[in-house]
């Protein structure tokens, strides 16, 4: 049999989510001898889009996408990718759920482009040029950029099969999830591929892992206010933690050192809103309605990495 | 045809679904335009239970729980004004129009508020117009 045949693309992404696969280490040679590596641009292989372009309809076994759809770049990719690939994994939050960059989307492109090129203070742009779709040069050089766009996940552009969460994805649970991959035990179609445990599951602050009570959080602070107490759950010493409505496949890496979780690995499963059920979870917590009006910025805290995929979302006043 | 709003009254079961159950029974009229849906507490409304019925074309969701100290279950309604409170800003932010959103206290015994609380809110979503995601204002 020939190897399975990987395809890996970053859309608008950071490059976060090729660094925890190169993170596999050791595993990633392993993996690296049993997969045929196809398409993996821009970051390790050499390959053109026209490279892409070219191979069959689903001659391509495991297309990893990773980063938002954020341009006609993106969304191009993306339709090619799905045609290329069997299965297609929206890889890292901001493909699974719009990601940080998903923040976008309380802006208009406009307001985003006059912020980025005319109003900023260190900005030297008196005719207030802005980038252009196509520019013609010396009068026959066309130029072409990518369009913008408002910040979509992947599902809104082609059908997705798989999702895994995490900014980036924790490269212990890369390792989980392409093992299932390899061995094709997969969950359904559609599904997160995710151990489904929240982060307060493997938290060892977790009070009734320890035992103990649970207890309302007294105040609201914020991450720079005092020092946490590192062997008491974070959100009863008021930091706001989303840990309750995030997957722990990261092995609750940021309340282990007192982070709060911020929420990159995605709803656990049973939640189409994340935000919405962190809002649940997070005010439950809390001791008393006053100390609601304590939140800073509840868009940017609950939706910080799933903006896009809220409903709400959809129609902001702008 | 002309538009007539769509308003959702999520009712806890101990208080206001009781208050509107009174409502009928002592005559006092209300808007027909109000879909109540019945749940256990105010307690167990999540704020995904609004945005799902923003999505599906409601123009107003009105949230009914016990008086503080009521709530069959002790402290659902203090849960539910922590939940509603922080959704109400979250959902300003995102420009849903807080008005299109109330949450009350409306006991067992209150047909009569029951009916006087249902017409203030649909007479506030005729004057807010439709349902903002189907199109509207």
């Amino acid at each position: 049999m020939s190897k399975p045949k990987l395809a890996f693309y970053l859309a608008g992404g950071c490059g976060g989510c090729d660094m925890s696969i190169v993170d596999l280490s050791e595993a990633l040679v392993d993996v690296a001898t049993v997969l045929d590596i196809a398409f993996w641009a821009p970051t390790v292989a050499d390959a053109k889009y026209k490279d892409l372009e070219a191979m069959p309809s689903g001659s391509i076994d495991v297309g990893l996408f990773s980063g938002n759809v954020r341009n006609s770049e993106h969304e191009h990719i993306a339709k090619v990718l799905r045609d290329k690939c069997k299965v297609l994994i929206a890889f890292g939050i901001c493909a699974a759920c719009g990601g940080i960059k998903g923040l976008v989307n309380l802006h208009t492109t406009e307001q985003l482009l006059e912020t980025a090129y005319i109003d900023t203070f260190s900005t030297d742009n008196p005719d207030k040029v802005l980038p252009q779709v196509s520019y013609v040069e010396n009068g026959k050089y066309e130029l072409t950029l990518p369009a913008l766009m408002d910040s979509k996940k992947l599902d809104e552009v082609v059908p997705v099969d798989f999702y895994v969460g995490g900014c980036p994805p924790h490269h212990t649970h890369v390792a989980k999830a392409v093992n299932a991959i390899l061995t094709g035990q997969l969950p359904p179609a559609g599904s997160w591929i995710t151990m489904g445990k929240a982060v307060c599951e493997v938290c060892d602050k977790n009070p009734v892992l320890q035992g103990k009570p649970k207890t309302f959080a007294k105040t609201v602070k914020r991450i720079y206010e005092g020092n946490p107490d590192p062997n008491t759950c974070l959100l009863e010493q008021g930091y706001l933690c989303l840990g309750p409505v995030t997957q722990g496949d990261c092995g609750s890496k940021c309340p282990s050192v007192d982070i709060p979780c911020r929420g990159c690995g995605g709803p656990i499963p049973g939640v189409k809103d994340f935000g919405l059920r962190a809002v649940s979870a997070i005010a439950s917590m809390l001791d008393n309605e006053d100390l609601v009006d304590q939140i800073p910025d509840p868009v940017h805290l609950f939706y910080r990495y799933t903006l896009p995929s809220s409903f709400l979302g959809k129609r902001l006043k702008r | 045809m002309a538009w007539e709003p769509r308003i959702i009254v999520i009712a806890c079961q101990w208080c206001t679904y009781q208050g509107a159950d009174l409502a009928g029974s002592l005559r006092y009229s209300y808007p027909p335009t109000i879909h109540i849906v019945r749940v256990p507490c105010s307690g167990r409304v999540e704020p995904e239970f609004i945005a799902e019925a923003f999505r599906r074309g409601a123009d107003g969701i009105f949230i009914g729980g016990c008086h503080f100290g009521d709530c069959h279950y002790k402290e659902g309604n203090y849960k539910a004004i922590r939940r509603f409170k922080l959704f109400k800003r979250l959902a300003t932010d995102l420009g849903v129009d807080p008005e299109r959103i109330q949450l009350e206290w409306i006991s067992g015994s209150e047909g009569k508020r029951f009916s006087e609380a249902m017409t203030e809110f649909d007479a506030k979503i005729r004057e807010l117009g439709p349902n903002p995601f189907k199109g509207g204002a």
